[in-house]
């Protein structure tokens, strides 16, 4: 199966707008007519729940097929992989199918987000028996017209055949099939059949992407548009008291100037405009209480880390009595892990598009949760949701980030203030100031030994933020150790967090998996092994339990033999970690040297078990992208807060992963047929504690705090 | 405001914007060229990269009244039908994620091997470190410009 992406761009842009425009030629079929296409089915349900399905696409007589991309790209690759799913089913070319990114439409489809590494999961049956529909149909028209019976026919790559050897494009058949009735009965590939899943299938907007083409919010741009751009407070909990905007309102190319829900904006000709606009702004703030800062906050949480069964605490998870076997154990293990408030930092800063008016509310950019902001947008308006259209764009990046859709309400509330269509647009410095950051977590771990063998483990959680939920409760160790309690507590802080690429997961991980290995040097048993055994203890009867122990050992075998565990040459150091969530398990292996006193990651070697791979080309980058992630905040990233304001404003006091910092990767992924889970996510919480795990093999220093680099030295 | 003569992809134009203005907005909201990026406004990410007589610099940093007669190229204008062979290479690698920063960083790229076109690994991760990518797709990127290099040569 070739790819999509040669140099057809300007066939493919010939072709979309002459069908388009002409009308006659272009087929859109809305085989299904129902709602919710995305809803979460069983198996069973899916097969014959059928009509609750709709496949969006559109067949042209020349064969030519458009997909509709349902969920937004956030660089997750799902405008490929979704359509993939659908061409797989109605079996036709991939070279021959145009995607397309859908717009909101709540009547016609669920879920159409992009979080929790969902999107593949939830995608997997509905999206494929859309176009196994389709074909069925396309083949029952066929048949219709020879006159012959549907089992005597089948299709292939865009084309009917019957048992005489008479052939029908997809193209000649798509009115035909258009009247037909939905089938009921909706059979689906077998994994062995399938000839797109699977196959190395490049990135739809490649082309758009390589030329500078306009695909992201930023870039949307249509006449008669202003930009604003917004003072909100530097520092949580603060208030405006008085602003004097005189000079900037005579700024030319300056339009207005408005103070709403404790915030101004600037609305002006162009992003410069309002950018200087803004700082001629003076504003005096006022606060009632105190204004915190980070010092003050892990001094909190430490207290509440030390303090024996403080009142703030709630018990996620609780197996046999933790208390007593740590009193009867031979040793204790205890250790302190820290991680502080992470900003998103999106590549593309917050903006959107909105346009108000009495008859409409037009709304363009990036978000990962566009129904959530469609309706909060008509009810901070008082509008009916049917005004509200919502566009998506591809995205420079969510991270979590997008789920809020704040950015959005306030585009719309300024665009219904000043009665004109703008484009709201944030200053990096505003991303950073004004940020929903990743929960500052601290970890406390106890664990008690007997006779050698683990009895106990206790985990104590205080955050600022999110805290552990039910399911991250029963992920591993969680039923392979008899005692076992997790409990957690919230410090309240005006600070606003959110939801950080693989949520809480992305410090838990940090501090479970460097634990482990703090436990095996105790045992001084080799820490994979130590994990192996835990895994073979697993109690699989527990109907609690979130993970596989037989895939997690499938990736730990398989990375610790890609990468020869335990035997680097002389002056590389290897770390382990694995770590299962998003539904997906990985297993990684990082090597560091060390140059000057200081680690440097050369190499991880990554396994996964996502179950089917859709298309290795985008799980690959996936991967690559999670553990590269993972390892730069573990390293660098680091946010302080004094008197309320974030101290790191922008990228020269705010340290991201550079090319030359960065590690190579091998990614290998298990072979299965099992439905695949999502990737966007789970490799990124196991890189950090791999390389922690690897520096303190490489200088035995084992650390406890991220970031693990600070002020240029190790944050010891 | 004031009146200036640009010259950006071998095309003049005339354009009347204030005289502080950065060319990364002249480009985006002046001339409709999107394909330079916004990421940081303060030199530090790469994502606004365009060559100023051929050499990579950042369109952020450098007002509108700076320019003068000196050739600006875009992305837009790195070539016809992507037939660059770091547009090429980057098709072939299947490089980006989100995308938003690879203009950039490709922009950097065209310049660097122009300067040193039998770059080594070392090189080419130095030479590309100012280009942040926040999804970290940094290992295909740097796949892309060795593989540039090779059908340079
Ligand atoms: S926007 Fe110019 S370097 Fe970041
Ligand atoms: S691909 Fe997203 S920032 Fe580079």
């Amino acid at each position: 199966m070739k790819a999509t992406n040669q140099t057809d761009s300007s066939r493919r842009q010939f072709l979309k707008s002459t069908l388009f425009a002409s009308g006659g030629l272009l087929f859109g079929i809305n085989f299904l007519n129902a709602k919710n296409p995305l809803t979460i089915l069983s198996e069973e349900q899916a097969r014959s729940g059928f009509l609750n399905f709709n496949a969006f696409i559109k067949i042209a007589q020349d064969g030519k097929v458009i997909i509709y991309a349902p969920n937004p790209e956030i660089g997750q690759g799902v405008k490929t992989s979704l359509p993939m799913l659908i061409a797989e089913e109605l079996d036709v070319a991939w070279e021959n199918v145009i995607v397309e990114q859908a717009k909101l439409d709540i009547k016609k489809y669920k879920r159409q987000g992009a979080g929790g590494s969902k999107s593949i999961e939830f995608s997997w049956l509905p999206l494929r028996t859309s176009g196994a529909a389709a074909k069925q149909m396309l083949i029952t028209a066929a048949a219709k017209r020879w006159k012959v019976s549907v089992k005597d026919c089948h299709a292939e790559n865009g084309i009917v055949y019957n048992r005489r050897g008479d052939q029908l494009g997809y193209g000649e058949l798509v009115e035909d099939a258009t009247k037909l009735k939905v089938p009921t009965k909706i059979k689906l590939k077998d994994p062995s059949e399938f000839k797109i899943i699977g196959q190395h299938i490049k990135n739809v907007d490649l082309d758009k992407i390589v030329s500078g083409k306009p695909l992201f919010g930023l870039d949307y741009k249509i006449e008669g548009m202003f930009i604003a751009t917004v003072i909100r407070p530097p520092s949580f909990g603060q208030k405006i008291v008085s602003f004097n905007a005189d000079e900037a309102k005579n700024l030319s190319g300056v339009l207005n100037v408005i103070e709403f829900k404790n915030k101004i904006a600037i609305v002006g000709v162009n992003t410069w405009t309002v950018f200087k606009a803004k700082k001629l702004i003076e504003v005096k703030w006022t606060s009632n209480e105190k204004l915190e800062s980070t010092t003050q906050q892990d001094k909190k949480m430490l207290d509440l880390v030390e303090k024996e069964n403080p009142s703030q605490l709630k018990t996620r998870r609780k197996d046999g009595n933790v208390k007593a076997a740590l009193d009867d154990a031979d040793t204790i293990v205890s250790a302190v892990y820290e991680a502080p408030f992470l900003p998103h930092n999106t590549l593309e800063p917050m903006n959107f598009y909105a346009n108000v008016t009495k008859h409409k509310v037009h709304l363009v950019g990036p978000i990962q949760t566009p129904t959530g902001a469609a309706m909060a947008v008509a009810r901070l308006l008082g509008r009916d949701r049917d005004d509200i259209e919502l566009e998506m764009t591809r995205i420079g990046g969510g991270f979590g980030r997008r789920l809020k859709n704040d950015f959005v309400l306030e585009a719309a509330e300024i665009s219904h203030l000043v009665k004109k269509p703008i484009k709201m647009v944030n200053s990096r410095e505003d991303d950073f100031a004004n940020g929903f950051y990743r929960p500052k977590v601290k970890y406390q771990i106890k664990a008690g030994i007997k006779n050698g063998k683990v009895t106990s483990y206790y985990l104590k959680e205080i955050a600022v933020g999110g805290n552990i939920n039910d399911s991250r409760a029963n992920f591993f160790p969680a039923a392979s150790i008899e005692n076992y309690q997790i409990d957690i507590a919230r410090i309240k802080s005006r600070v606003t967090t959110m939801a950080w690429r693989a949520p809480i997961s992305n410090i838990l991980a940090f501090a479970e998996q460097s634990f482990m290995d703090e436990l095996a040097e105790e045992l001084q048993q080799d820490p994979v092994s130590l994990r192996l055994e835990l895994l073979k203890k697993a109690d699989t009867s527990d109907r609690r339990m979130a993970y596989s122990p037989k895939r997690m050992e499938g990736v730990i075998n398989l990375v610790t033999e890609k990468a020869n565990w335990g035997e680097a040459p002389n002056g590389t150091y290897q770390g382990f970690s694995s770590y299962f969530s998003h539904n997906t398990h990985v297993a990684l292996i990082a090597e560091v040297i060390i140059e000057n006193q200081l680690p440097i990651v050369k190499k991880v070697y990554c396994a996964v078990d996502c179950g089917v791979v859709v298309n290795p080309l985008g799980a690959d980058n996936q991967c690559v992208g999670g553990v590269i992630d993972g390892i730069g905040h573990a390293m660098y990233g680091d946010l302080d807060l004094k008197n309320g304001a974030a101290q790191n404003l922008n990228f020269d006091s705010y340290r991201l992963i550079r090319m030359n910092e960065t590690p190579r990767l091998e990614t290998y992924f298990v072979k299965s047929d099992i439905a695949p889970t999502g990737l966007g996510e789970p490799t990124l919480p196991p890189a950090g504690p791999a390389v922690a795990n690897a520096i303190k093999a490489a200088l035995g220093v084992r650390l406890y705090k991220q970031p693990f680099i600070k002020n240029g030295k190790l944050n010891i | 405001m004031a009146v200036f003569n640009l010259k950006v992809n071998a095309k003049s134009y005339k354009i009347d914007v204030d005289e502080t203005t950065p060319l990364l907005w002249v480009l985006r909201d002046t001339l409709g060229l999107m394909g330079t990026k916004f990421g940081c406004g303060i030199g530090q990410c790469g994502a606004c990269t365009i060559h100023f007589n051929g050499v990579a610099i950042r369109s952020c940093l450098l007002p509108i009244s700076a320019i003068g007669e000196n050739e600006i190229k875009t992305i837009e204008g790195l070539s016809e039908n992507n037939s660059h062979p770091l547009q090429k290479a980057w098709k072939e690698v299947d490089v980006p994620q989100c995308g938003y920063c690879q203009s950039g960083q490709i922009m950097t790229a065209a310049s660097f091997l122009n300067q040193n076109n039998k770059p080594s690994t070392e090189e080419i991760r130095n030479a590309m470190h100012g280009n942040i990518c926040r999804c970290a797709a940094y290992n295909r990127i740097e796949d892309a410009v060795a593989k540039a290099a090779e059908e340079m040569n």
